[in-house]
């Protein structure tokens, strides 16, 4: 590969203890390139929400580094690299905290910088992208749980990211709505890192998947190989739900 | 909770009033307040005349009374207390309908529920015809300190949210058989309210993270600057200054 190619994230020998001394992460090395979808698989208490935490700088790691397209993250870039890194929170009530909706997706933008005409068109852009454009007047709590995540996406993409990463987006979704996010998110031409446990959905939408596991990437490859392989799954806590087989390609 | 899509206290509408920017509201309502309690209550017919006005902001808006009069209901127990006065006032008495009654007592009350009668009215109008946001980004305009509109446009955002955990946490203890019968029960409640103030505090550690992963650094970006004309502002001044020339001839 191209060493000029610049990736959308590279993070190397990331390592990090929470201040009671419990060690989450233990050596995570992953690149993603630009344009890539790439799910992060993992049982509960892997460390993958530490790992998330570290891509934007709410955390800053004990060891080793993360660069988002070529920009380190580090306490002089937290702005830029906040900019560039779209954290979508599991629980958009977290997310959605502006009176109304548009204000939500305006709320980035501006604390970038940008203004009057030029945010207006930003935050219409955004909505239509999840197509929740015609919810822009209303207060979120006043919208249905797939609703509000679609909002919660809108906010990040209207930052124009160079990277989108969403905790458990498929959580709490009925299937409908689980699949009309799976739409929004496969018409979307943003770099997709997305941190789940529901693993037809990273089949569904991610040609590649990382496993994390005990605070290291346990496999990288192909996410249908690695959902073939009953062993490594069982390995780390990973299963398909009842009834699921691999559809052939 | 979640009914309708404005907010109980707002009614819709699109009165001369209802298109004031919020910020010439807030202080005309300020002003109006501060020029009624700056008046003796001895004057009897200058409450009369700010009653009116009132009534006239009213028809403007297009605010029923009957709307008006259930939101008074907050101030029952101001009135309640304004009654305990004259009972337990000292001083001179006198009796009314059989009962020994304080004049100064009497004074009193009239004082308080005259004049925080007039409030009420004035802030229902206020709340009627400003959706509470709005009513914030005025707050916002006038340089009241940020970190206050602040705090008031979270618990706005998310007195539904924790209404809504309140709700399930009591459906939760009455599934398992729980009844809120007397005294001893109250050590569960407070529990209840113990683990709904942790949850809130984390919700706000979480809603912080996500600001501060959208850029937040300290300030709320101002969103909608509504600038009021001149010709708003004298609308919306009216009200406190017709207030002041009664208050004037008073003397």
């Amino acid at each position: 590969m191209g060493t000029f190619v610049v990736n959308s994230l590279d993070v190397r020998q990331l390592a990090y203890a929470y201040p009671d001394g419990t060690q989450a992460l233990f050596g995570v090395d992953l690149s993603i390139a630009r344009g890539e979808r790439v799910a992060l698989l993992g049982p509960n208490g892997a460390g993958k929400t530490t790992l998330v935490m570290h891509l934007n700088g709410i955390l800053t790691a004990g060891h080793g580094s993360v660069t988002v397209a070529g920009t380190p993250v580090r306490k002089d870039t937290l702005k830029e690299i906040r900019q560039r890194v779209g954290l979508v929170f599991q629980d958009p009530d977290d997310q959605l905290f502006m009176p109304t909706v548009k204000d939500d997706v305006a709320f980035g933008p501006a604390n970038a910088g940008v203004r009057g005409e030029e945010l207006d068109r930003v935050v219409k852009d955004a909505l239509e992208r999840v197509g929740m454009l015609e919810a822009a007047d209303r207060p979120p709590h006043h919208l249905s749980f797939g609703q509000r995540r679609r909002v919660a996406v809108a906010t990040v993409l209207a930052m124009a990211p160079e990277i989108l990463v969403l905790d458990e987006p498929s959580s709490n979704l009925d299937p409908a709505a689980r699949r009309e996010l799976a739409e929004i998110l496969r018409s979307l031409d943003v770099t997709v890192l997305m941190v789940t446990h529901d693993l037809p959905y990273a089949l569904e939408l991610c040609e590649r998947s990382l496993i994390l596991s005990g605070g290291v990437i346990a496999a990288d490859g192909p996410t249908r190989e690695l959902l073939s392989d009953a062993e490594l799954l069982a390995e780390h806590r990973l299963e398909l739900p009842y009834g699921f087989a691999i559809p052939a390609v | 909770m979640g009914a309708g899509h404005h907010h109980q206290l707002y009614l819709p509408g699109d009165s001369v009033v209802h298109r004031l920017p919020p910020q010439c509201k807030l202080l005309a309502v300020f002003a109006f307040a501060i020029v009624v309690v700056a008046t003796p209550r001895e004057r009897f017919w200058a409450f009369a005349a700010y009653a009116v006005l009132l009534g006239a902001v009213a028809l403007v808006a297009r605010v029923p009374g009957t709307y008006v009069l259930r939101r008074m209901a907050i101030e029952v127990p101001f009135v309640l207390f304004a009654f305990l006065i004259p009972v337990i006032g000292l001083g001179e008495r006198t009796t009314i309908l059989g009962m020994s009654l304080s004049v100064p007592g009497l004074w009193a009350a009239w004082n308080i529920l005259a004049k925080a009668t007039l409030g009420v009215i004035a802030s229902i109008l206020l709340a009627a015809t400003t959706e509470p946001r709005v009513i914030l980004i005025g707050a916002q305009r006038l340089r009241l300190p940020a970190l206050l509109v602040q705090i008031a446009m979270f618990m706005l955002r998310y007195m539904d949210v924790i209404v809504d955990e309140m709700r399930r946490m009591r459906v939760a203890r009455e599934s398992r058989g729980f009844e809120a019968r007397d005294l001893r029960q109250v050590p569960v409640i407070a529990r209840s309210a113990g683990a709904l103030f942790i949850r809130s505090y984390e919700r706000g550690e979480r809603v912080h993270l996500a600001m501060l992963s959208r850029g937040y650094s300290g300030q709320m970006p101002i969103l909608h600057d509504i600038s009021a004309s001149v010709r708003q502002w004298g609308i919306a001044l009216a009200l406190p200054a017709v207030a002041l020339a009664v208050w004037g001839l008073s003397w």
